[in-house]
């Protein structure tokens, strides 16, 4: 099992993204011969931190201006010279914006580039609906060759980073704006292929990603109150999913909530939905984004908004376990 | 090589393109044949160091076809410098082959990228260059671009990017055959006077005829040995499907293959061009 943040670090708020350019900074302090290329980002995706740690990182950051597209198949190149390679931007300009050159040229050559763009989802928050990305999990997650990593918090940014420098080949890791509290304690490692069970529970089980994570613990202390036991699973690894763990899980419980900042449709729900469904089909609720934009308003509105806290959460339990 | 030898195994690969793309039924002439004499000259005239026997090491020059469908053109090279047996080129385009319709990267030895979506050869190669700087080596990256693909709006990401990086071991070529799929490209959507765009994005850019090898061996070597600072362009003024009299200038030969008497005619233009018959 996993180590969980203690009760002192779980009050500490920390963007995903925070994790970002720090830890390359240690990669590349450790002998990895990182790189980072960037969109004109930088400093918001904190990749300028790597660049910053010291001197000779400064010509390991390469700002492609506003040129996304430009910026992934540079990084295919610096890979291709032996480099491990990163690249920023936001999430929906960093895969949308140059999906060709992620598909015909980072996977379909299987090259060693990271595809790690942060402000995903709508908890970028006023920016709005152009710059919430919600449907990039599905964009990466039906190219071969891509794993695709989600993480929940700081610690798990951080071990999720790591363990896309350490695999050779193109990866998908996720990050996000906002600042949201520890799920994990610091230097917790995470594996590929993992899912991992933080909560054990009999009822339901919740598999969850990202941001949605630290709702779904919240919902089955929720939960819990009204004697409901819910099993909460953290599914970081969508690509490859650790089908296992979820079928362990719904074998004793006999039901499943999905929850992800991202639109229903193709995502990590629709993952475990297209794993369940060949061997053990399994009723399912999916909390997300119901196929819709989002729009501007403060993270922890847009998430009662638009049906992606841990109150929805703790709705989609119930009516799942009325389905069983 | 000597000019005649260069001539000689430049009317060589194109006899292999045309059997190849005829064998296939599929494939793309027009281009491939346009880039013919620029091949040879980098990877037989002197202007490359590659060794097919140890396709990675390090220190080699490298050539990314930014143009992917030129694929025919390229395996007919690659198949004649040793890198896989010229027997294979006859099983282009099939299946269980590694010879795919668009150069794959994992399946061919001396294909240094996979590419076959346009625009993004040019970003590739200067990650490549600015990679191979950083790492202190002193290799080149040569490609191959279609004037079409100019057209793309990466491209030009790309030659900002590599001016504001003063990638001087980058070697750009276009292939300016003044074709695409859908008519001249003066009519399509024109691209214009391409060495003069090269230029003012900060590149030292050139003319030269794409068909005269000894003049494509002198300047691409020089480039090469240049690293004043600017990256390089040399747009290339070919003719579509040259060498082969009914496919020449026609827009029509972009993506078609050779029946089997349009073969053997294209053959016997191509055996009356051998400088060893003229």
């Amino acid at each position: 099992m996993v180590k969980l943040a203690d009760a002192s670090q779980a009050t500490e708020k920390l963007a995903t993204r925070a994790a970002y350019g720090t830890t390359l900074a240690q990669l590349a302090d450790e002998g990895l011969p990182i790189v980072a290329v960037e969109a004109d980002l930088a400093g918001s995706t904190t990749t300028k931190k790597f660049a910053a740690a010291k001197p000779e990182y400064e010509k390991r950051l390469f700002d492609c201006g506003i040129a996304e597209q430009n910026m992934i198949d540079v990084a295919a190149g610096l890979s291709l010279a032996g480099n491990i390679a990163f690249t920023g931007s936001f999430a929906v300009f960093g895969t949308g914006r140059a999906y060709d050159q992620i598909r015909n040229t980072v996977c379909y050559s299987r090259l060693n580039v990271k595809i790690a763009p942060t402000h995903a989802g709508i908890s970028v928050g006023p920016d709005g609906g152009s710059h919430q990305m919600l449907e990039d999990i599905a964009l990466m997650r039906v190219l071969p060759n891509m794993r695709v990593l989600v993480p929940a918090d700081y610690a798990a940014a951080q071990a999720s980073i790591r363990l896309a420098a350490q695999t050779p080949g193109p990866f998908y890791v996720r990050m996000g704006r906002a600042a949201v509290p520890r799920v994990y304690a610091d230097g917790v490692e995470l594996e590929l292929g993992r899912a991992y069970v933080l909560r054990p529970g009999t009822d339901a089980t919740i598999v969850a990603c990202g941001v949605e994570v630290e709702q779904a613990l919240k919902a089955a202390d929720m939960l819990a109150e009204e004697g409901i036991s819910a099993e909460v699973i953290d599914a970081f690894c969508v690509k490859p999913l650790d089908v296992d763990t979820i079928v362990a899980s719904v074998e004793k419980t006999g039901c499943v909530v999905t929850a992800e900042e991202h639109n229903v449709y193709g995502g990590m729900g629709s993952a475990v939905a297209e794993a369940l469904a060949a061997v053990r089909p399994t009723p399912q609720e999916f909390v997300g984004m119901k196929d819709r934009f989002g729009k501007s308003g403060a993270y922890e509105e847009l998430s009662a908004y638009f049906g992606l806290d841990a109150k929805a959460i703790d709705e989609a339990v119930k009516r799942v376990i009325a389905r069983k | 090589m000597d000019n005649e030898m260069l001539a000689e195994t430049a009317n060589d690969l194109r006899r292999d393109i045309v059997r190849m793309i005829a064998e296939a039924g599929s494939g793309h002439p027009g281009g491939s044949l346009s880039c013919t004499d620029i091949l040879t000259a980098l990877y037989f005239g002197g202007v490359m160091d590659y060794d097919a026997q140890n396709p990675t090491y390090e220190e080699r020059d490298r050539f990314i076809l930014a143009k992917g469908h030129a694929a025919p053109a390229l395996y007919a090279v690659l198949a004649r410098a040793g890198y896989f047996p010229r027997a294979e080129l006859m099983t282009l385009r099939k299946l269980g082959s590694r010879l795919q319709g668009h150069p794959d990267c994992n399946l061919v030895p001396g294909v240094e990228v996979s590419t076959g979506s346009l625009g993004q050869g040019l970003s590739i190669s200067a990650g490549m260059a600015a990679g191979l700087a950083l790492n202190g080596t002193d290799a080149c990256v040569f490609t191959l671009l279609g004037d079409g693909e100019c057209q793309e709006g990466q491209v030009w990401e790309a030659a900002m990017f590599a001016a504001h990086h003063k990638l001087d071991n980058l070697v750009a070529i276009i292939d300016r055959n003044e074709l695409q799929i859908d008519g001249p490209t003066a009519e399509v959507c024109d691209p214009g006077d391409l060495r003069a765009k090269f230029e003012v994005f900060g590149w030292d850019a050139r003319d030269i005829d794409g068909h005269d090898i000894p003049a494509l061996v002198d300047a691409l070597a020089a480039a090469k040995a240049d690293r004043g600072g600017k990256p390089h362009a040399f747009i290339a003024h070919t003719i579509k499907g040259k060498g082969v009299s009914f496919m020449e200038n026609q827009v029509g030969w972009h993506g078609k293959a050779p029946n089997a008497e349009q073969l053997e005619q294209a053959l016997s233009d191509l055996a009356a061009l051998d400088p060893k018959e003229a």
